[in-house]
């Protein structure tokens, strides 16, 4: 809140910054006499340059001490407390700080730690200490930049060209933070990943074959023994998302692609191209309680037909089969993009051949748009393994290595879900394994990207 | 003007047009053409750009179906045959009719399967020695083979472009056609690649009828027996090649043949 105040308190002075700038270069074009062309830019980028002097380094010590306060102001709650009254670093700190926390707050009417009450007024005053201190370093530093651009204009000064470098650094900020995030993820990830790797040889996760996360409490505790074999979760991955679904996605992707580019007639695909594409507008939970209420059932009963009495509700086919209909709009797509970069010389050149539209698509333009699709199918590979919605809710959670397509399968990303969801305990083998797994599919997801990404470039570089 | 297409001609005209216009939804691109071919001569269709040369010999195999838009009205006959009647086979007069295109377009396959195509899509061949047979005999035809007998499994892409437009020469000529459409097939190549086209062009006529459409003049009068001159989206004369270049008939004719426009 205090933060929010001094934050809305230094935009506010970098406005006034952006008029003081302005006016400075308005007086400068009048006493240019208005001619254009005297005064190098124009006033708003003289107004432009001296407020954004002013609020960068503001803006830098305000989100700096956003990211950093919490931490000074901890160590220096904890540091007023005596040596042997200070709780153990970790949980038993937190805890209390916590409570602090709330009393400060007014979230917590009473606190359970005897300390807290005390630490309370300590944390108040260094957090107000804290924010002032702040806040007044960030006006400081404010009025500083803003002063000092102010003081630079000069009708020669080149303003305009100042901002353009302010603006490129502006946006190469912005795509710092998302890589950052990224890296921050994978860290995570890798973190977690390690600790989990103390508890389970990494040998025994990627090559085991028995799945059964449920780690003993007590000792004599029945059915708890805590396998971490991942690979019945491997396979029922590929075999859900990259069997299954592609045997559905690729053939009526690649189909409805050949037919939007090669059959129909303009005003047709207008109107049925974006039908196809809203595929990919619906969101995954709705294609799960498809897969669940509609699809699953149907199956089911389809196995029972065939005999087989003792058919499950949950189906790797009925997994498989939703999934395939969802990821038909990137196979189509990718797949459309490919034949319509094929040049129209080859389909020209092959139908004065004699060759019938279809023979044309059959010999000469899938075969040339193959690196394309080859690139949209690895694509939607990725996006498939990677999807869980309609897994968790139709595919099961039984972890079984079997090809048959009506027995219940678990993926990795179900296993994941069901790990981190409940009650749970972060120094159990049973929950750091959902970082694993996670960390397995983003490496497997990201090999299949680069692949698929480098194997569409080489195309394109073949035709361009 | 004149109109008269039988002029020159002491034989049965292989393919012939009446009355053809052609248009592109609203806009009118070709009026009124009608012309003969004939078997044994090379027929040179020349004008300035846009006069709808290239448009008019797209009708004489339906490549104008392809086109969105396109429509075609008039009558054209291939040996007597309606081209346009609704019980002709499209697939049947592309493989009468070949066409070579004005930027090569050899399929991203080897060579050999560059050739075999056209007699693999209509099953020209019985057997692999067949169908061998039938390609060695192609890029004879084209002038191709002692350059391509010791490459036949190499791309077709992978060729210079003379090489590549003489393949898809030897292409067109696999399936035996009775009359080759050539649209501006020197266009996209150097004097010497041109040169051997027009030796090539000269070695089959006789064997097929050939349509050459160029912008080129002296390539008309050298390879051409007969020479259409279009302006417009229409045919402004059509005589033998000499008399279209020594003594046109048409003021049209003569100016574009002096260079006064084009």
């Amino acid at each position: 809140m205090r933060l929010l105040i001094a934050f809305a308190l230094v935009l506010g002075l970098a406005g006034l910054a952006y008029l003081a700038g302005r006016a400075r270069g308005n007086r400068m074009v009048t006493a240019a006499g208005g001619r254009m062309g005297a005064v190098h830019s124009r006033p708003v980028y003289h107004g432009a340059y001296v407020a954004v002097l002013a609020l960068a380094p503001a803006l830098i010590v305000l989100a700096g001490w956003g990211i950093v306060g919490e931490g000074l102001i901890e160590g220096q709650v904890l540091g007023s407390l005596s040596a042997a009254e200070r709780p153990a670093p970790g949980n038993d700190s937190e805890a209390l700080l916590n409570e602090v926390r709330g009393l400060v707050n007014g979230d917590l009417p009473q606190a359970f730690n005897p300390l807290a009450p005390r630490l309370a007024p300590v944390y108040a005053a260094a957090r107000s200490n804290g924010d002032l201190l702040a806040g007044a370093l960030a006006v400081a530093l404010l009025a500083m930049g803003g002063l000092w651009g102010w003081s630079r204009l000069r009708p020669d000064f080149r303003a305009r060209n100042r901002v353009e470098t302010q603006v490129r650094a502006l946006l190469l900020v912005a795509s710092v933070v998302a890589i950052l995030t990224t890296f921050g993820i994978v860290l995570s990830l890798i973190f977690e990943s390690i600790r989990f790797f103390q508890l389970v040889s990494p040998v025994e996760f990627l090559t085991g074959l028995q799945w059964s996360p449920q780690t003993a409490i007590r000792a004599d505790q029945v059915g708890s023994t805590g396998a971490f074999g991942a690979v019945p979760l491997f396979w029922g991955t590929i075999f859900i998302g990259a069997i299954i679904a592609m045997a559905v996605a690729i053939p009526l992707g690649l189909m409805s692609a050949i037919y939007l580019t090669q059959y129909a007639d303009p005003r047709v695909r207008k109107w049925l191209k974006p039908i196809l594409e809203l595929l990919a507008g619906v969101p995954t939970v709705v294609y799960g309680f498809f897969a669940a209420l509609t699809i699953a059932p149907l199956v089911r009963s389809f196995a029972v037909a065939l005999g087989m009495t003792n058919a499950s509700s949950d189906s790797a086919l009925a997994a498989g089969l939703v999934m395939g209909v969802m990821i038909i709009p990137f196979v189509s797509s990718m797949a459309d993009d490919a034949l319509a970069a094929v040049p129209r010389a080859m389909r020209d050149g092959s139908l004065a051949m004699g060759a019938t539209p279809s023979e044309t698509v059959k010999k000469v333009l899938v075969p040339a748009a193959l690196p394309g699709i080859m690139g949209g199918v690895l694509l939607a590979v990725s996006r498939a393994i990677g999807e869980t919605m309609i897994v968790v809710m139709a595919a099961g959670l039984a972890a079984n290595l079997t090809a048959n397509p009506f027995s219940s399968v678990t993926t990795v990303t179900t296993q994941i879900v069901a790990l981190l969801t409940g009650d749970q305990e972060f120094d159990s083998a049973k929950t750091l394994s959902a970082f694993a797994l996670g960390l397995v599919l983003f490496v497997m997801t990201l090999i299949l990207n680069i692949y698929a990404l480098a194997v569409v470039k080489r195309y394109r570089e073949a035709y361009e | 003007m004149n109109q008269n297409p039988a002029i020159g001609h002491n034989t049965v005209p292989k393919m012939t047009a009446r009355d053809v216009n052609v248009f592109y939804g609203q806009k009118q691109a070709i009026k009124n053409v009608s012309i003969d071919v004939s078997a044994e001569h090379v027929t040179a269709f020349i004008g300035p750009s846009g006069c709808g040369k290239s448009t008019f010999l797209r009708c004489l195999n339906r490549m104008n179906d392809t086109v969105d838009g396109a429509r075609v009205e008039g009558r054209i006959e291939l040996d007597g045959q309606d081209v346009y009647a609704s019980g002709m086979d499209v697939v049947q007069l592309r493989a009468r009719v070949g066409m070579v295109f004005q930027k090569p377009n050899p399929f991203p396959k080897s060579i050999y399967e560059n050739v075999a195509y056209g007699p693999r899509l209509h099953g020209l061949a019985r057997s692999k020695t067949d169908m061998d047979e039938i390609v060695e005999s192609a890029l004879k035809r084209a002038g191709l083979w002692d350059e391509a007998k010791d490459r036949l499994n190499e791309s077709g892409t992978a060729m210079s472009g003379g090489q590549q437009q003489r393949l898809c020469i030897a292409r067109a000529i696999a399936v035996d056609p009775e009359v080759i459409l050539m649209d501006e097939p020197c266009s996209a190549l150097d004097p010497i690649a041109t040169a051997r086209i027009e030796e090539l062009i000269d070695e089959l006529r006789g064997r097929y009828a050939i349509v050459i459409v160029t912008h080129n003049m002296q390539q008309a009068a050298r390879v051409s027996q007969k020479t259409a001159f279009f302006h417009l989206g229409t045919l402004v004369e059509y005589d033998d090649t000499s008399s279209i270049f020594t003594n046109p008939k048409a003021t049209r004719t003569k100016d574009y043949i002096t260079g006064r426009y084009g």
